[in-house]
């Protein structure tokens, strides 16, 4: 096995391009488990780690670019307020040695169903910034993952940045795991308030081939809540509207009976975090609303 | 010799007097914590092979063939192993019966079976070499439950069975059955009110130590073998290890090296006679470490198990009768399955006095993963069932739990199922009494003034509720477990003990083979031999076969035995000082001859106070060296009928109350507090005391609500060997845990104490159980609960 060290983004492109089968390692928390268990032998490495523009971030305008490095740890603490959802999913990921070296770039490298910052991003909202010699592309975070443990970067690309919107609303995530800590999904869920498009967001993780977004629970959402006025009333959401909304969520699902839980049970809990994560979001965005209008 | 991070001694010296009694700090504490402790995977040879152990992907199945050509050609591998190439006729090995193949001979048994062996010169090398061995598998029908094994046309899972139970067993693929039957449970079930039965099951929990199966065996120049390894029990792995080898047992030497961690798992062999046959093969020192994986596969587990109970009681609350039925699932090989059995069924009906009873209690051998000792021992599947039981008859009569158990609570002078009378303090209506009258923790512990502190609701940091669906259990349980090798085992301790001046100074150096797995000997060693001494500082050397068997570090036993044989050896090496002391000085004070003499802050005092001598002066050039033998009081196997017999050393009981916070929507659990009272008969050391009650707490808790090793019904085949899917509590999981430790002397021990490492694992389950099923109406029959099991989804 090589282990190549390029020291600049343009060396890493350029060895990519060299090798395309070169296996990039950023914080090494999924490829060095493979690796030690003999899942995967790449005959190169490629070390991201000394290309330092990856671990960091620029807030602009209305989006932040989230380099592809910037470990979980340095999100919860410095981007609470861009992108509380991101955060908030962060923060369930593993342990504090493990979200001190992992990062959202990692994360989508491995495309995992059960990676816990896509959900956050599906319903956040943004594009993957990948990067080859060829140039460089967004490609939106719906059409990121591909398959169960595939994405759709190009075996020359790397991925540079990832852009997201910077939250317009209030943003939620939860996870079920049968540790309090420490313990990968059995399943997830991500929603974000759109309040700027009178839109909401979902993300769910671990319960299909890949992270999915519940469209049709989204579109229902946003309808009810245009057709009771209730962006501007700010009134409390009907609970026949979140229950249907809960139960379109648990619909989109299309998950399996495994070692971690059964499929039946992963429907229902992502019901429960759907319902619960609107009823915070909402919560949190009439405290807004209540608050503007005392101010 | 070339190899590094092996063994040292431990020499501590004390500030204070540093004996029992006092919460001494652990001489190798400073070196665990700042990751200076060489633990056994650390072992090092400079020109060492690495060992690697193939092991079979099915879990039964005939073996057609084995076709090691292509390993055996792979650059920098010296050696690939399998049955043919044992040495001796001897090529099986065991703790009680001798069943388990080295390596798998015509068949496999279970999933992950040692089939082949290969040493290189690279760790990798090994592995992929491995990879390239060949076995063809003939598929077997699987046995996997009762059901299948005792089936009339039941595949037999040993066939030509010739050990000692196979006379009494209803069926070959039973290990060991042993019935008690006391007083007449059909006409006691007549006076019974109110009748109560339940069938209830225990999943496979594991030990998950930290520090994976490893050891270094370095071959000698007199053509035997050193073995440094970390185990439970030097003499017993070295009684199974030295007839395959062919050698004599001077002939292996051992050393314990550092142990992370044992619970039981460790008292099976796992690489060490691996290890030793591909040294002795290649004549090159061998090391071999499994990682987590293999680690799964490499020790076995604790029984599951399947139980019915039936509890009758009279209106007022006093129980009639007791029936039950444990299956333990044994796996494939024996193992420790026969004492688990006796245990079960000698203390399936818990710390309550009940006169008519008929108890039945048996292993199964199948092609599961092989399970044996676990810290509790067959009394936590019961404790986990009776318990539920126990609940169960209070409420159908309306009684508080804890109140009934404390009807029914046994006491010293209560006659066990077995027959035997309990001769020492029982105090189990006040440790109930005690977890009973603490304060709860305040409702709604996770409101700050700034919101819900996820951390302290059901999903934690995971984020899945602020309080909704929450609600709040509590739970009562309390248990019985022995202390000490069982039903006529000859159980004896070994101790070495130095005294000798050395810088002007009086020295002990404690020497015994005890196995230091974590749990403090070696703390309890130094205090023990300080007390007895009067002495500050000791060695202790690492332990190893150059003396006596210390037996094993399970049973919760150690502190008992070896901790009783330290202070045997040291009052007769004291007595010898003494003697040197009446020689040298007895003619300048008439208190030598005539008063009780003790060795105290380094001098030799009357019991009076009055100082006679320095010990440095008593001893001078003298050293005195004594190695004597501690035996704990004999006891007796039980009937194979009836189950009479004094056969338990002593008893040890803790109890429980649990407080959980339950989401009742997503079945989610968080255990708020989890407070202990426990007897300990004396604390020689109380902070390691309160360690002990918390891990064993913790542990109980892992299997309540995560711990399984989850084993395909269909396959036999192990879905979850690692830490990813094999979940043991996190600090976020573990509650606060506030112990009450009562000191009531068992006259029949040294220092009147009680052995206490497994006696929090047993009702700490239970407990949390309770708790969950008063926080949801549930049933809950089976442990650990799984969020489905909540919901119903
Ligand atoms: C103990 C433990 C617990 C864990 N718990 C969780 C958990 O709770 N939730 C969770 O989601 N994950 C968990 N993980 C998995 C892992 O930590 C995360 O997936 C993490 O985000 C990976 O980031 P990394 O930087 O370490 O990635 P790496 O291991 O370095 O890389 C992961 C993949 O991404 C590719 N890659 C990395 N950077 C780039 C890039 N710039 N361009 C293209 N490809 C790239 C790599 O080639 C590889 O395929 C856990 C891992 C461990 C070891």
């Amino acid at each position: 096995m090589e282990f190549l060290r390029p020291a600049t983004w343009q060396e890493a492109l350029a060895a990519k391009a060299e090798h395309p089968t070169a296996v990039p390692i950023a914080g090494g928390t999924d490829v060095m488990v493979e690796i030690n268990f003999d899942h995967r032998r790449p005959d190169h490495l490629l070390d991201l780690n000394r290309i330092a523009e990856l671990e960091e971030w620029e807030t602009g305008e209305d989006t932040v670019r989230l380099g592809a490095s910037v470990p979980y740890s340095r999100i919860m603490a410095g981007l609470r307020t861009e992108l509380p959802g991101l955060a908030l999913a962060s923060h369930t990921v593993a342990s504090p040695q493990i979200r001190n070296r992992g990062g959202v770039g990692g994360n989508l490298g491995t495309a995992s169903p059960a990676g816990d910052a896509h959900p956050a991003l599906l319903a956040g909202g943004g594009a993957v910034e990948a990067e080859s010699v060829r140039g460089s592309r967004l490609i939106p975070i719906d059409d990121f993952y591909t398959g169960v443990k595939r994405n759709a970067l190009a075996p020359d690309e790397l991925i540079r940045a990832v852009h997201l919107k910077k939250a317009t609303g209030p943003q939620q995530f939860s996870k079920v795991g049968t540790r309090n800590a420490m313990v990968i999904a059995v399943c997830a869920f991500g929603i974000a308030l759109h309040p700027d498009t009178r839109t909401v967001r979902t993300g769910i993780g671990s319960a299909a081939p890949t992270p999915i977004r519940a469209k049709a629970a989204e579109e229902f959402l946003a309808a009810a809540m245009d057709e009771a006025g209730l962006w501007d009333s700010g009134k409390p959401v009907p609970p026949a509207v979140a229950k249907q909304f809960a139960d379109l969520v648990s619909g989109a699902a299309n998950p399996i009976d495994d070692v971690r839980g059964t499929a039946t049970y992963r429907r229902h809990a992502l019901g429960v975090m759907a319902r619960r994560t609107l009823g915070w979001t909402w919560q949190q965005y009439r405290d807004h609303q209540g608050s503007k209008s005392c101010a | 010799m070339g190899i590094t991070r092996t063994p040292t001694s431990l020499t501590q010296s004390s500030a204070t007097r540093g004996g029992i009694g006092e919460s001494t700090l652990r001489p190798d504490g400073t070196l665990k914590v700042t990751g200076e402790f060489a633990y056994s995977s650390d072992l090092w040879h400079e020109d060492m092979l690495w060992g690697y152990t193939l092991r079979s992907t099915v879990a039964h199945a005939a073996i057609v063939s084995i076709d090691t050509s292509e390993a055996l050609a792979t650059s920098g591998v010296y050696a690939v192993l399998t049955y043919d190439d044992l040495p001796t006729e001897v090529k099986h090995y065991g703790l009680e019966i001798r069943d388990t193949p080295v390596l798998a001979h015509g068949k496999v048994r279970h999933h992950g079976e040692p089939v082949a062996l290969v040493a290189a010169d690279h760790p990798e090398t090994a592995r992929r070499a491995a990879a390239k061995i060949r076995v063809e598998y003939d598929a077997l029908p699987v046995i996997t439950d009762e059901a299948s094994a005792t089936a009339p046309d039941a595949v037999l899972v040993h066939e030509g069975r010739d050990d000692h139970h196979i006379g009494h067993v209803p069926h070959p693929n039973i290990v060991h059955r042993q019935p008690i039957v006391r007083g007449d449970a059909d006409r006691a079930a007549e006076r019974a009110d109110v009748v109560v039965s339940g069938e209830y099951v225990f999943g496979m929990q594991d030990q998950a130590f930290l520090g994976p199966e490893s050891g270094l065996a370095v071959p000698a120049e007199d053509g035997g073998v050193d073995l440094y390894v970390a185990t439970q029990w030097l003499h017993s792995d070295l009684r199974q290890i030295a007839p395959v080898l062919g050698l004599p047992e001077r002939k292996v030497r051992m050393t314990l090296s550092g142990v992370g961690g044992a619970f039981g798992g460790r008292e099976d062999l796992s690489m060490q006679i691996h290890g030793c046959l591909l040294a002795l093969r290649t004549g090159k020192p061998v090391k071999i470490v499994y990682n987590r994986f293999e680690s799964f596969f490499g020790h076995v587990h604790r029984h599951p198990a399947r139980l019915w109970y039936e509890h009758g009681a009279t209106r007022n609350g006093k129980l009639t009768h007791v029936r039950c039925r444990i299956v333990l699932d044994g796996g494939a090989y024996a193992s420790a399955s026969p004492a688990v059995v006796g245990n079960a069924a000698s203390l399936s009906i818990g710390p309550y006095v009940v006169e008519d009873v008929d108890i039945e209690a048996l292993a199964l051998y199948t092609n599961n993963p092989p399970c044996g000792a676990m810290r509790g021992f067959g009394a936590v599947q019961a404790c986990f069932a009776y318990e539920a039981q126990m609940d169960k008859v209070a409420a159908e009569l309306g009684m508080d739990p804890v109140e009934f158990r404390q009807v029914n609570a046994m006491e010293q002078g209560t006659v066990m199922p077995t027959g035997q009378t309990v001769d020492s303090p029982a105090p189990v209506a006040e440790l109930l009494r005690r977890v009973k009258s603490r304060p709860l923790p305040p409702e709604r512990q996770w409101e700050t003034t700034e919101g819900a502190d996820v951390r302290a609701l059901p999903g934690g940091l995971s984020n899945t509720t602020h309080g909704e669906g929450v609600v709040r259990g509590v739970g009562y349980a309390v248990g019985i477990k022995n202390v000490g090798f069982s039903e006529g085992f000859d159980d004896y301790s070994t101790a070495r003990v130095r005294m000798q001046v050395i810088n002007g100074e009086p020295v002990a150096t404690v020497h015994t083979a005890m196995a230091e797995v974590g749990q403090g000997g070696v703390t309890v060693h130094a205090q023990i031999a300080r007390s007895e001494l009067g002495v500050t500082q000791v060695t202790i050397q690492p332990a190893d076969t150059q003396v006596g068997s210390a037996g094993s570090t399970s049973a919760s036993r150690q502190t008992y035995m070896t901790g009783g044989a330290v202070k045997n050896t040291c009052e007769a090496v004291r007595e010898k000082v003494l003697d040197l002391g009446r020689r040298r000085f007895g003619s300048y004070h008439p208190a030598w001859a005539t008063a009780e003499l003790l060795l105290e802050g380094g001098k030799v005092v009357t019991d009076g106070g009055e100082a006679l001598a320095d010990i440095a002066d008593v001893l001078e050039d003298d050293v005195v060296d004594l190695e004597l033998e501690f035996r704990h009081r004999p006891t007796q196997a039980f009937d194979l009928r009836t189950g009479q017999g004094n056969g338990h050393v002593q008893y040890s009981f803790a109890a429980h109350r649990a407080v959980v916070e339950v989401d009742t929507e997503l079945g989610l659990v968080k255990v708020v507090e989890l407070a202990c009272a426990q007897d300990v008969g004396k604390a020689l050391n109380p902070l390691s005391v309160v360690g002990q009650i918390q891990g064993g707490t913790t542990q109980g808790l892992g299997v309540a609500v995560m711990e399984e090793i989850v084993v395909d019904p269909k396959t036999a085949l192990v879905r979850n060997p690692s830490f990813t899917d094999y979940l043991i509590p996190t600090i976020l999981d573990t509650p606060t845990i506030p112990v009450d430790v009562l000191e009531l002397a068992d006259e029949h021990a040294p220092y009147g104490l009680r052995g206490i490492g497994e006696a929090p694992t047993l009702s700490s389950t239970p407990a949390v159980l309770a708790a969950i099923r008063q926080a949801t109406g549930l049933e809950l029959n089976r442990t650990p609960v799984r969020p489905e099991h909540l919901t119903g989804s």
